[in-house]
């Protein structure tokens, strides 16, 4: 999450107090991320000095200093928001790391395994589903925060329905990865 | 809370020999008023076969089925009929409303097929469009209302009258995630007013909505969620990252 974008944003509206901003960051992102206000000075210090805000008053350090976008940083956040996030190479995935490990380990049932983690995730998209549920319908920063970690937590649970259909269509004495390496196999680049 | 539905080592076998598939087996389920209950599994599992038996459509090959306390293996064939007309409200993924009848006659003609006068079920067909915010629409015509207006509707001719069991077989199967949303919204509306809901569903971000997440696998329910605490556990504030 980029702190420094997310207040240039908020200026972009007009110039602003530090403790502002900090309000109005957390009221935007459903106050789903909480900001201390040391790190919203420090980030405005860094802005500051890269000639991305300008203050009232340079040399000044109180509560009621105001900032204001540079016409550098408003072209700085149009350049950010317009920058695919880093999604190439993938993630490397612990769970996807887990029912792989699993799959040659005698006494480990992978569907089992796979089912233990499905329950975890769906509970899990229940919370968030309730959160959505109890909160007021003008509450769209909320609403839009819960949605992407539902649709990011569902998109796992698909995963691991499809990885349990593949796994159950193999046959049992089927020797994992060993002989079954192609003799050439394309390999993903994971993110370290 | 009395428990609306309740399922008791049901199975279900369809054809013999070679042919024989077993769709549920020894299935345990109760839902109480007022509670939402999901079955997720992919298809095949068993899912629609557990909906109908539980909505008395379907006899089970054992077991035995309990709706609002009443074993149905002891009705009659009329009875069981009754019961049905009654108690139990169906939501399927594409809405079934008949195109010549508005939303409120649409709602109300479950009741007067039970023989409640027209003015009367009407009225009742209002107070179900009402109660769920849809008071509205009463007026319109199901080909005047969106996909997910309609199934809203259908969720209202689910509970009218005392409906109190309401299974709901992929009820936003073929709308877009915000509607969807809408749709379960209402649904869970309906149960908080002290209807049991059954929902059968692959999805689970549908799943989601429900006080409850049953998993169904090769026609047993091998698992099933905690009921979930309340949504101030997730706000806490986390370091920042």
């Amino acid at each position: 999450m980029s702190v420094r974008h997310a207040l240039l944003a908020l200026l972009s509206e007009g110039p602003k107090y530090g403790l502002q901003l900090r309000q109005e960051f957390e009221s935007r992102t459903g106050e789903v991320w909480p900001l201390n206000v040391g790190q919203v000075y420090t980030t405005l210090q860094r802005l500051e000095r890269d000639g991305l805000v300008e203050s009232d008053d340079p040399e000044g350090d109180g509560p009621k200093k105001g900032f204001r976008i540079t016409p550098s940083g408003g072209r700085e956040l149009d350049e950010w928001l317009r920058t695919p996030p880093e999604t190439v190479p993938p993630p490397r995935d612990e769970l996807v790391i887990k029912v792989l490990v699993a799959l040659p380990v005698p006494g480990v049932d992978v569907h089992e395994l796979i089912q233990v983690h499905r329950r975890h995730l769906v509970e899990l998209m229940q919370h968030y589903t309730h959160v959505k549920a109890e909160a007021s319908d003008h509450d769209v920063e909320l609403a839009l925060v819960v949605d992407a970690e539902l649709f990011r937590l569902e998109a796992v649970v698909r995963w691991l329905d499809a990885a349990e259909t593949r796994l159950a269509s193999l046959p049992a004495a089927r020797p994992v990865a060993t002989t079954a390496v192609p003799a050439r196999r394309h390999r993903l680049e994971v993110r370290r | 809370m009395t428990a609306l539905l309740e399922l008791r080592r049901v199975s279900k076998v369809y054809g013999s020999g070679p042919a024989l598939v077993q769709a549920l087996f020894e299935v345990d389920l109760t839902v109480d008023g007022g509670e939402l209950v999901a079955v997720m599994g992919p298809s095949g599992s068993g899912k629609s076969t557990l909906l109908t038996i539980a909505g008395s459509l379907e006899e089970p090959s054992a077991g035995e089925v309990l709706v609002d306390g009443s074993a149905l293996a002891g009705m009659t064939r009329n009875q069981r009929a009754r019961l049905r007309r009654r108690l139990i409200g169906y939501v399927f993924q594409d809405f079934n409303l008949l195109a010549g009848l508005t939303a409120v006659e649409n709602v109300a003609l479950p009741l007067e097929l039970d023989g409640l006068g027209q003015h009367a079920a009407r009225a009742a067909g209002l107070t179900a469009l009402e109660e769920l915010g849809l008071g509205d629409q009463a007026d319109r015509f199901p080909d005047e209302l969106s996909g997910g207006e309609r199934q809203r509707i259908a969720i209202a001719r689910a509970v009218v009258g005392d409906r109190r069991l309401l299974l709901a077989d992929e009820p936003t199967g073929a709308l877009d995630s915000v509607n969807g949303e809408a749709v379960m919204r209402l649904l869970r509306a309906a149960c908080k007013r002290g209807v049991a809901g059954v929902v059968v569903t692959h999805d689970a971000q549908l799943a989601s909505w429900a006080d409850r997440v049953v998993f169904l696998r090769d026609g047993r329910a091998v698992d099933q969620t905690a009921r979930p605490p309340g949504p101030e556990s997730l706000l806490m504030p986390r370091p920042n990252r």
